[in-house]
């Protein structure tokens, strides 16, 4: 009983090892065939299933040209058309109930091919990961310092209890949010579209502000209120403490906390999905809309096969891997947990 | 000059947090509001199918739940091996670093995992799958929890088990889980709270039905997913059960989380 518990016990923790290897294996083999047939290119190709002649390349051959009548390729090739009209590109993801539509092969005529990159989604990602952080950093920092500096225990005990339950929102309801009521509003104030990169990125900020707010007060109630009052007692103002002794003191946490929850925006689906458009263009400006690496998978995965569905994959298997050095760097440098 | 800048600077954090808490208060009341206006008992008592959500919530329950009793017993397991076996060994540091990185990594490319392993060999979405996707979500959590907790059992206790002649598996099942049972069970709590809310890695793993089901096998209701799908439908009928529904997701989330905090908070006293 005794061995069988203690292997037992081994085996499970192992577990977590095997998943994630398994994860980092299942995304590459799955992968294979677009990593094999684009290569590193794959990551500043910007065109998304669209078909091009095999022979010879000829250089004036619009992507956008081809993708209306697809006669050619898969029943499935949406993705391609979206790159053509120019309508408000809400990527509607109602599509279907779940019902898989995938299993029937590429049927592509001889001289033609299609051609997959990631370079939308990964730029859409980046930009709007980016405009989240320079929104939700200053806020965040003032919710915290608020909480942990400023407000009296009376207020700061209960907002602190209402900033963490917002954290625990499912991210869902932020999507909706913006879609419906925060979108407009967005466009309304800066024009252009109500989805749109910038909407993304906002959304994304409002979701990380109480993850954010949550771990940079927790860093920043570390510091000793020893050290605080000898700065008071020295004649130091409120703003120097914190300044000169409080920010010193909770660096490692508070960029750990940013790193984190720059890894969220980064991986983060649903409340992007509703306002960042999903279509396969670059923003001309932040008021396009344009797509993310998550929400190229949310919309496409179920409707996509062979090398379509590889590219997904590979797309898949860069953001993890991202996610995980951006994780691990915040894990392992500045959130060290004390033994 | 100095008392200025101080007066600035804390004028401006409050001002933040202000913002921060209106965005944040905007969101809840649109939400209950929004929420509010196809809230009714017919919802509850009926499916999708017929414009209700009984069979979504059903379902959502049996995935999730599923998912913590699978995850329950194997990431307690890996916490007692991370706190009790490992005597602190690198193994340990690093399947402790693994697992955070797991619980942060993205729940879309865990839903890609699993629609590789499972949804292509069997060739469509199933209930099991959804399961196994939130499973592989919610270990890390699991693990986290007990791993924490299990530290701050005191090290006496355990020694005083050994000192009555107590085998090590003794002293775990009944001196220190016992001891960690509240902070473990808080720990759950809030981990089934966070799987429950999922939508990415269920989006083509369990898929999501309009009818009431309870097979596994095959295509499993979802209320997240069909928030999704209600949401973005041209029908302003569906987008109102779209908000009812995420209404009461939010609300039961809520409550879980606030469950958890009021039994640490009960040990405390």
């Amino acid at each position: 009983m005794e061995k069988i518990f203690a292997r037992l016990s081994q085996v499970s923790a192992s577990l977590v090892f095997v998943v994630l290897v398994s994860t980092l294996v299942t995304l590459y083999i799955s992968a294979k065939p677009a990593i094999e047939e684009f290569g590193a290119k794959f990551l500043i190709d910007a065109r998304w299933g669209v078909d091009v002649p095999i022979e010879p390349p000829s250089s004036d051959h619009k992507p956008a040209q081809q993708a209306s009548q697809s006669s050619v390729s898969n029943a499935h090739l949406d993705n391609g058309t979206n790159a053509g009209d120019e309508d408000d590109g809400i990527n509607v993801g109602d599509d279907d109930d779940g019902i898989n539509v995938g299993g029937d092969g590429v049927v592509s005529n001889a001289p033609h091919k299609e051609v997959f990159g990631g370079a939308v989604a990964i730029v859409g990602t980046v930009f709007s990961t980016i405009i989240a952080l320079l929104f939700a950093v200053p806020l965040a920092m003032g919710i915290a310092i608020f909480l942990s500096e400023i407000a009296a225990p009376a207020i700061s005990k209960p907002v602190g209890i209402a900033i963490e339950l917002l954290a625990a929102i499912p991210s869902i309801i932020y999507g909706m949010w913006g879609l419906f009521y925060f979108g407009p509003f967005i466009a309304s104030i800066f024009g252009g579209h109500s989805v749109s990169l910038l909407v993304a990125g906002l959304v994304l900020g409002v979701m990380v502000i109480p993850f954010m707010a949550a771990l940079s007060r927790d860093a920043i109630n570390t510091t000793p209120d020893v050290l605080k009052e000898a700065a008071y007692a020295v004649g130091a103002t409120k703003f120097e403490v914190i300044k000169d002794v409080v920010f010193p003191y909770a660096k490692a946490g508070i960029i750990g906390s940013i790193i984190i929850s720059l890894g969220r925006a980064l991986g983060e689906t649903m409340a992007v999905a509703f306002v960042i458009g999903g279509v396969f263009e670059f923003a001309k400006s932040v008021t396009d809309p344009t797509n993310s690496i998550p929400v190229v998978l949310a919309n496409n995965f179920s409707e996509s096969s062979g090398l379509s569905l590889a590219s997904l994959f590979y797309l898949s298997l860069i953001l993890f891997v991202v996610s995980f050095i951006v994780i691990f760097t915040a894990k392992h440098y500045f959130l060290r947990r004390g033994k | 000059m100095r008392l200025l800048i101080n007066k600035l600077v804390l004028g401006l954090s409050s001002l933040a947090a202000v913002i921060g808490l209106v965005f944040l208060g905007w969101i809840l009341i649109t939400l209950i509001i929004k929420g509010s206006e196809a809230l009714s008992p017919y919802i509850f008592t009926h499916d999708l199918i017929n414009n209700g959500i009984r069979n979504l919530l059903f379902g959502q329950f049996v995935l999730a739940g599923l998912a913590t009793i699978i995850g329950i017993p194997i990431g307690i397991m890996a916490g007692i091996y991370l706190q009790e076996y490992s005597n602190g060994s690198k193994y340990a540091d690093f399947i402790r670093d693994l697992s955070d990185v797991m619980m942060s990594a993205p729940s879309i490319v865990i839903g890609t995992f699993v629609y590789a392993v499972v949804v292509m060999p069997t060739g469509h979405t199933a209930g099991w799958a959804g399961v196994f996707a939130l499973f592989v979500m919610m270990l890390p959590i699991v693990v986290r929890a007990t791993d924490d907790m299990l530290s701050l059992v005191p090290t006496e206790l355990r020694e005083a088990g050994i000192a009555i002649g107590a085998s090590k598996y003794h002293v775990i099942v009944n001196i220190i889980l016992r001891a960690a049972k509240v902070g473990i069970v808080t720990g759950l709590i809030l981990a089934f709270a966070r799987v429950v809310g999922e939508t990415a890695p269920l989006l083509y793993t369990s898929g999501s039905s309009v009818y009431w089901s309870t097979d596994l096998s095959d295509t499993f209701p979802s209320i997240t997913v069909s928030i999704y799908n209600l949401a973005t439908m041209p029908d302003d009928k569906m987008v109102q059960l779209a908000w009812a529904a995420a209404l009461v997701l939010t609300f039961f989330v809520l409550i879980l989380n606030l469950l958890g905090r009021y039994i640490i908070r009960e040990k405390h006293h």
